[in-house]
């Protein structure tokens, strides 16, 4: 069933802050096996020029995914989440995440479409520390695949 | 921002260093814990053909971790790439033996921007197969 289309435009409470743990930035690089020492050392990252150590590019989406989940268990919107995949993502950063940020994110339902039957879904997430600065803007495209024989 | 590599000395058509990142069943379980995506089409294999996948599949989001890291390792700071997106085209399978899945990605430079920025086109193939479409990372060079 197609979904509501006066959802496009809604934005959904900022989220509570998320603390990024060094700890939990480590466990992620060594999750993709990345070895860059910026994600690690303190003073590698220093050397590059950032206060202390960063995250990889895509370790947001933890973050922006569980703010979407606003828009994806909204029960108005009616998405069938069983259903559903991963079908676009993209990342703009203002930049980079780092250790200590407290990271709230703001949700907005960018489009709604219909295709064959499948749903498509468009969340953008606008990524803010604490002290409201932009970070980062996650693009989430998610397809509903239609039901087989509907 | 410290990147590695000079604006003036990249090309269009200039190619990044290639890498291959192995995939096995033990990487998604780690990765699942890690990212916080639990879904069990990533580790469970008789959940994943119940829904019509051929077996576990990689999570996308690993397989764009991946991806970005040739063009990371090339820029020297991770915070180079300004924008990064991905569409996910095909599954990544994960057969449940000792060789797992193979991701091999290549790239290079497309196109030159202003403000000593390029974008880079990547290509992220396994098992013969495209994963990724319309691949792009815009980096911002020294």
């Amino acid at each position: 069933m197609a979904l509501d289309q006066s959802f496009v435009g809604r934005t959904y409470p900022p989220t509570a802050a998320y603390e990024v743990g060094r700890e939990k930035i480590r466990e992620f690089a060594e999750a993709i096996g990345d070895a860059n020492p910026a994600y690690t050392d303190t003073e590698a990252a220093k050397a590059l020029g950032h206060s202390d150590v960063i995250a990889p590019p895509t370790f947001v989406f933890a973050i922006t995914f569980k703010a979407a989940g606003a828009v994806i268990e909204d029960p108005q919107l009616g998405l069938d989440y069983s259903r559903v995949v991963h079908g676009d993502q993209k990342f703009a950063y203002t930049r980079p995440v780092r250790a200590g940020d407290r990271l709230s994110v703001t949700s907005t339902i960018e489009a709604i479409k219909s295709l064959a039957g499948n749903d498509i879904l468009d969340i953008r997430g606008e990524v803010h520390d604490a002290s409201g600065e932009h970070v980062v803007t996650a693009w989430t495209k998610l397809v509903s695949r239609a039901p087989e024989g509907a | 921002m410290t990147a590695k590599i000079a604006y003036d000395e990249v090309e269009v058509g200039t190619e990044l260093p290639a890498q291959s990142f192995p995939v096995t069943r033990a990487t998604l379980v780690r990765y699942a814990g890690a990212s916080g995506d639990f879904n069990p089409i990533h580790w469970n294999e008789k959940f994943a053909v119940e829904v019509g996948l051929p077996d576990v599949i990689a999570h996308g989001m690993f397989t764009m971790a991946e991806a970005i890291r040739v063009v990371t390792d090339w820029a020297g700071d991770p915070a180079a790439v300004v924008e990064y997106g991905v569409r996910f085209t095909k599954p990544v399978v994960v057969p449940n033996d000792d060789q797992g899945a193979l991701i091999e990605v290549s790239a290079k430079v497309a196109a030159k921007l202003d403000d000593r920025k390029v974008r880079v086109d990547i290509t992220a193939m396994s098992a013969g197969q495209k994963v990724l479409g319309m691949s792009r990372a815009v980096v911002e060079l020294a």
